[in-house]
């Protein structure tokens, strides 16, 4: 009987497309809203969603069961993993990551990963299920205003009350999140155009009046800024997510090769430039690299790329770079003179601004300048670095075991992070040969990101290595994806550094409130037990002498593969740049 | 320095862009002290009249911020002598006071105010003006009469060119847009 039901259920799909491929030429066809809602994502290419069921999605959800020769559909165990991992499947594949989630209460679960995605311009496209038109406003069950309390959180939403309007609205939503700085997008769909029946006929959106993503780049701002790069005794240039959003990796190398400029990377630009680059000089920020950050004020002349001075990269803004000339390429006119004033800003796509550039300035090399950033380097491996990877105390620092997972991945893995102390030795340690291996929550730091966001990573990237690392803390906010994982069997290899406690959160307490602790200790669950019960396999590791066996096992294992290491209980994050402090005022140790 | 600026938001007419713009002041702290919203010459585009008392610095990076609106044109911010501005007010008295007095005439003679209803109970006057002037008008009646019920407008702005700045700038943004492959 259910071979039966299968069978049938096949046919009914190929009939659909095949009836949807027919009359593609005949321009239109009836369905379903629903239908519709498939038959959309599929014109826009899309073959894998993240979702969880509900009440007012259950049509579309209906329709769906028709696709699944097309369309992979991977239930999460709560909402916000499956816009995590829509975002970890965005940040790997550079397309946008679906999500759907019901009405009410799905919604809601959708908040943290739509702001996520917003400060961090990450493409990201959900579909909520909402109470049928003549409901709405009524409190009706599971109820909720998305659209309003979405709307600082998205880059465009809009409520579809009629069936007709899904093509489009679809179509304007791809085009959207995709395009200009990416950003998450929300289409709310009323109950009632799901079911409801029309002529379906698709047409991609290329253009919407209202909205430029990308400005042509004016060749006479690149002209000045050449012009002051050409004359820069110390430049340096700094990388960020925009290098990766506008695929200008080749760009940034050959500019840096050309002109000899040592380039330093934001949190979100890590990975644009392989590790190894001769010119590449390290993390920027709070927890970056002492040269870098120590050389921002020193520079003469700062050439940022597809960055946007957040406060963790550029610390006391008053007393940021001041002596520099600033050369400011990006694609957001809203972030030029936001933080920082341009000298020469460059307004437009990271890729073709950086051509173009490289037209224009002569080649040169800074040799010395840049054995200045050797001379930090030595002065940070001695104090911290050598510390940090080649521990002579007994306990494990976090710092080794990314090095051991870096090397034995032949540094070639994707790592996916959380956020807090792991997150920062993570981005410190972690060696990186292509561009999109890093996947973290930058801007919102969201805790919990990590685990559903390295999910979406694998299932986007299946042929790659995809390690996620998490903190004891953040690892328990979404820890339930553990069962998506099991279900799909998603090839991730987990690593949950647990010190027992909130670790940056500690270090704070330890270095500015006197050492109060004031709820940062954490009693943990027994996480191979864990793991073992959702079907995983798992070990714990509390010595050095089992890490690097452990690891190794842990990436020979076919399959899922949950690694605890029990690390230092009251470890720093060092250099750091204090809060309200200049970036020249880098600390090395406390 | 902080002084009073006129922002004009020209947009599509999509519901909820009202709210999507307003976030972008009060996620700032910026008070909205006027907002007035109407239909554009252009057929389908609205216009945003929004007063704020700001510094320029802070309106630039409003504006900035403002035009990332999918759904927003343009955005154009002023200072109050860069545009000609009105706002209108309406008063109510009572009809008895009114016929008491002398100074009737003499008050809505000078203050170019005029009559829109007279009933047995009450007289409702308008006027038209900038914000000082209506408000004088206020404190005149108010004082002389008693003002039962009055209310003012939000601005209404208009620039000193001679065409609407927005068709200029749709030609020119679209020509540009086309270098854009």
């Amino acid at each position: 009987m259910q071979c039966i039901q299968i069978v049938n259920r096949k046919l009914s799909n190929s009939k659909l497309i095949k009836k949807h491929k027919k009359e593609q030429n005949m321009a239109t066809q009836r369905v379903s809203g629903s239908e519709a809602v498939i038959l959309s994502l599929l014109e826009e290419g899309v073959d894998t969603i993240f979702g969880y069921p509900g009440g007012a999605i259950m049509p579309i959800y209906d329709a769906l069961y028709d696709f699944d020769q097309q369309v992979t559909h991977y239930l999460t165990r709560h909402e916000q993993g499956a816009i995590h991992a829509a975002q970890g499947y965005a940040k790997v594949t550079g397309r946008p990551g679906v999500c759907f989630a019901t009405s009410g209460p799905g919604a809601t679960n959708l908040i943290t990963g739509l702001a996520d995605a917003m400060i961090d311009s990450i493409p990201v496209v959900c579909i909520t299920g909402q109470v049928a038109s003549p409901l709405l406003g009524t409190d009706a069950f599971q109820e909720s205003d998305v659209v309003g309390i979405t709307l600082p959180v998205t880059k465009w939403n809009y409520q579809v009350t009629s069936a007709d309007e899904i093509p489009e609205a679809i179509a304007k939503a791809f085009y959207i999140a995709s395009t200009g700085r990416p950003g998450p997008v929300l289409l709310d769909i009323a109950k009632d155009a799901q079911f409801a029946q029309f002529d379906f006929e698709y047409k991609k959106c290329t253009k919407i009046r209202s909205y430029v993503p990308e400005y042509p780049v004016d060749p006479f701002q690149v002209k000045a800024a050449a012009e002051i790069i050409d004359q820069a005794k110390k430049p340096l240039v700094l990388f960020g997510h925009g290098v990766i959003i506008a695929h200008a990796e080749a760009e940034l190398k050959e500019f840096v090769e050309k002109t000899g400029i040592p380039a330093a990377w934001t949190l979100l630009g890590l990975s644009a430039l392989p590790s190894d680059h001769s010119l590449n000089v390290g993390m920027l920020g709070m927890h970056g690299n002492y040269g870098p950050n120590i050389k921002t004020n020193e520079a003469d002349v700062i050439i940022a790329v597809g960055m946007r001075f957040d406060d963790r990269v550029t610390g006391k803004v008053a007393a940021y770079a001041r002596g520099a000339k600033i050369v400011h390429i990006e694609i957001d006119p809203a972030e030029i003179n936001k933080i920082i004033k341009a000298d020469a800003p460059v307004l437009g796509n990271a890729k073709k601004a950086l051509r173009m550039l490289i037209d224009n300035v002569k080649p040169n090399s800074h040799t010395e300048w840049l054995n200045e950033f050797k001379e930090c380097d030595r002065i940070e491996y001695e104090k911290v670095i050598s510390h940090d990877l080649y521990p002579k105390k007994d306990g494990l620092t976090m710092g080794e075991v990314v090095r051991v997972a870096s090397e034995k991945t032949n540094n070639d893995a994707i790592l996916v992070t959380d956020v807090g102390q792991h997150q920062m030795i993570g981005s410190r340690y972690f060696k990186f040969k292509q561009s999109r291996s890093n996947v973290t929550s930058g801007g919102l730091g969201t805790m919990g990101y990590g685990l559903p966001a390295a999910m979406g990573a694998k299932i986007g990237k299946p042929n790659r290595t995809v390690i996620s690392v998490s903190g004891d803390g953040g690892f328990q906010m979404t820890i339930q994806e553990l069962g998506t994982i099991s279900q799909y069997g998603v090839d991730l290899k987990i690593i949950v550094l647990n010190n027992n406690f909130l670790g940056m959160v500690r270090q704070w307490q330890q270095l500015f409130f006197e050492k109060r602790y004031s709820f940062t200790e954490m009693k943990n669950p027994d996480f191979v037990g864990i793991a073992k019960a959702y079907g995983l396999a798992s070990q714990k590791v509390t010595s050095r002498d089992q890490l690097e066996n452990a690891i190794q096992e842990m990436l020979d294992h076919k399959g899922p593969y949950v690694l605890e290491v029990v690390v230092e209980k009251e470890d720093n994050v060092f250099p750091m740049v204090p809060t309200g402090a200049s970036v020249s005022d880098i600390l090395l140790e406390p | 320095m902080k002084q009073e600026y006129i922002i004009t938001v020209f947009s599509e007419n999509h519901i909820g862009l009202l709210s999507r713009i307003t976030i972008i002041f009060t996620r700032r702290k910026i008070n909205i002290d006027s907002l007035t919203v109407s239909e554009s010459a252009i057929s389908g585009v609205f216009k945003f009249t929004i007063v704020i008392n700001e510094t320029a610095d802070r309106v630039q990076k409003v504006v900035g911020q403002l035009e990332k609106v999918v759904d927003v044109l343009k955005v154009f911010a002023n200072t109050n002598d860069e545009m000609i501005y009105q706002e209108i007010a309406l008063y109510k008295v009572s009809t008895e006071f009114l016929f008491e007095s002398n100074d009737v005439e003499k008050i809505i003679r000078n203050s170019g105010a005029r009559i829109l209803e007279i009933t047995r109970e009450y007289v409702v006057i308008e006027k038209t003006g900038h914000s000082n002037e209506t408000q004088q008008l206020f404190d005149e009646l108010n004082s002389t009469y008693g003002v039962t019920q009055f209310i003012r407008s939000g601005r209404v702005a208009i620039t000193r060119d001679t065409i609407e700045r927005l068709s200029e700038f749709l030609k020119e943004r679209d020509a540009m847009l086309e270098q854009v492959d």
